[in-house]
């Protein structure tokens, strides 16, 4: 079964590009991505540039109506994604929580749906 | 031996009995054979009723585990040959098809109860879900019956458990006893759920009594059979020690008129002997294990009360030292306050307030903090702090007994003021 991790947390708070937090980051980050290579779990994961860069589209009555930003204004916003394939979601839950921003965001994991084609 | 003048058994309660006490051992049978929670539960509840038929007509057969069984499997078998996607179901069932003449015999049905109420209490489900589905799918009762012991509509209940159900399934929660490194956090992911349809049935608003009392029964009852299926596990003896400790006490906690009686109070007399030595017997042999945990801690202290004959005896030097060690499991300000009211005993009342403002800020909205000062003024003799602390707690108690006994307290002060 495939799940998505996606990767949630506070830009305001979380580490900043060129800090030694961050560096300290970017080396869990890679840890973890080889981990879940290593264990043949990967499909695949990006990480997103800021919410800042963010563009909504919505098309009502016709009208389509494009946004500065993100879908909605929450607290967490997300960051990235990985996307695992796993037995069960016992397992997709043991790799989700080693995605290093389990520590200070939360990472949401959903089953992929499969559609019969 | 049936006489004459004794009633007639009503067949249909007794075989309702009788399934009711092996519906969770079925269930989780048919679950690991078919992988499916829905096709098992209909096909056993197809089972049951062909039963309450055959066993009227033909009497109760040798084995009505293995009847039943036999029933639901054939029934499930049919389902699914008849089913549109039978095609990509053969490899489901030709395994199961091979194995149908050892059906006709009485072999014993294998108890997979353990994965069930593991699965059940997943992490990945919420708490009220966890407890439905474990009423429901181990304790064998109905919707009606769940939904009215937690005071909600059926509907709503039936709800609930559809959504569980459907979760278990879409987001792939698997049908198995958790390894080695996930048993502890999962085990106490059971425990926690087992705990609060007893605190559930134990925290009875007078009206219901009943039904709460028999959902702390069936509690006690589903922490019977976990321990049956882990007896080394000494959280999961401490957990029925404490239930049975708190259960033992049952008749001497309500007064006349439905009120509450405190455990200083309570007539001991009424205190259930044989709860108390079962209990206190679960607690020592899971202690002597040497892998303490927070249920074993919560349960040694329930018995240091149960042992003490009357409340001014009660070992509060022990008590104390008990809370500290929970406090290192569970640092949490409901700890601290009963920590602090245990040590209230040992020294004087004010020094324990002076303890308890410095909660304060963590534990504003619980109602037993409040209780727990105006009982301390109380036995400092300052009436009038003490009033105005039993009124907070009032306007903070979502129970009607509680409130009627805090409402006592705070009326007998307001006499007491007034001679």
């Amino acid at each position: 079964m495939k799940y998505i991790a996606l990767i949630y947390a506070n830009e305001e708070s979380s580490p900043k590009p060129g800090s030694e937090e961050f560096g300290r980051l970017i080396g869990e980050y890679e840890a973890a991505t080889n981990q879940f290579i290593k264990d043949g779990v990967l499909v695949g994961s990006d990480p997103l540039q800021s919410v800042n860069t963010a563009t909504t589209l919505r098309t009502r009555n016709g009208k389509l109506s494009t946004t500065d930003g993100p879908f909605a204004e929450t607290k967490e916003q997300l960051g990235g994604y990985y996307i695992f394939e796993c037995e069960n979601l016992d397992d997709a839950l043991k790799y989700a929580a080693m995605i290093p921003t389990v520590n200070y965001g939360s990472i949401e994991v959903r089953p992929i749906m499969t559609i019969e084609r | 031996m049936v006489s004459p003048s004794t009633p007639p058994i009503n067949f249909e309660v007794a075989i309702h009995k009788i399934i009711r006490e092996d519906w969770g051992y079925l269930i989780s049978s048919l679950i690991k054979s078919f992988n499916d929670f829905h096709l098992a539960e209909d096909a056993l509840q197809d089972a049951v009723e062909a039963a309450l038929i055959n066993w009227r007509e033909k009497g109760l057969p040798p084995s009505t585990r293995a009847w039943l069984l036999t029933a639901a499997r054939r029934k499930l078998i049919d389902k699914i040959r008849r089913d549109k996607n039978f095609e990509s179901k053969t490899q489901q069932i030709v395994p199961l098809l091979d194995n149908d003449e050892l059906l006709e015999s009485d072999y014993s049905v294998p108890d997979e109860r353990l994965r069930l109420i593991f699965t059940c209490c997943h992490p990945a489900l919420d708490h009220n879900i966890s407890v439905a589905l474990t009423l429901q799918l181990l304790g064998g009762l109905s919707t009606t019956e769940i939904a009215r012991a937690f005071l909600i509509k059926p509907e709503t209940m039936a709800q609930r458990l559809v959504r569980g159900k459907r979760k278990i399934k879409q987001a792939g929660i698997p049908y198995i006893i958790p390894d080695k490194e996930q048993f502890p956090a999962r085990l106490d992911a059971v425990l926690s759920v087992l705990y609060l349809i007893f605190n559930e049935g134990y925290s009875a608003s007078s009206g219901k009594k009943h039904i709460r009392a028999e959902l702390c029964d069936e509690a006690i009852r589903l922490a019977r059979i976990l321990l049956h299926l882990c007896p080394d596990e000494p959280e999961a003896e401490a957990l029925l020690a404490l239930m049975l400790l708190h259960n033992s006490r049952k008749t001497a906690r309500f007064g006349k008129n439905g009120v509450l009686v405190p455990l200083e109070e309570q007539d001991r007399s009424l205190w259930n002997k044989k709860d108390i030595n079962e209990g206190t017997k679960l607690v020592e042999k899971s202690l002597a294990r040497k892998q303490i945990g927070a249920y074993q801690i919560q349960a040694a202290i329930s018995a240091l009360h149960s042992e003490a004959s009357r409340f001014k005896d009660t070992n509060w030097q022990e008590i104390v030292l008990l809370y500290d060690e929970l406090f290192k499991l569970l640092p949490t300000p409901v700890i601290q306050l009963n920590r602090i009211v245990a040590f209230s005993y040992l020294m004087s009342p004010e020094e324990s307030i002076k303890a308890l403002e410095g909660l304060k800020q963590d534990i504003g909205h619980y109602q037993p903090y409040f209780a727990a000062l105006a009982d301390l003024y109380k036995r400092c003799n300052e009436n009038k702090k003490a009033i105005k602390y039993y009124q907070k707690a009032i306007s903070l108690s979502g129970n009607k007994a509680e409130q009627d006994f805090l409402k006592q307290r705070m009326s007998d002060l307001i006499s007491l003021q007034k001679l």
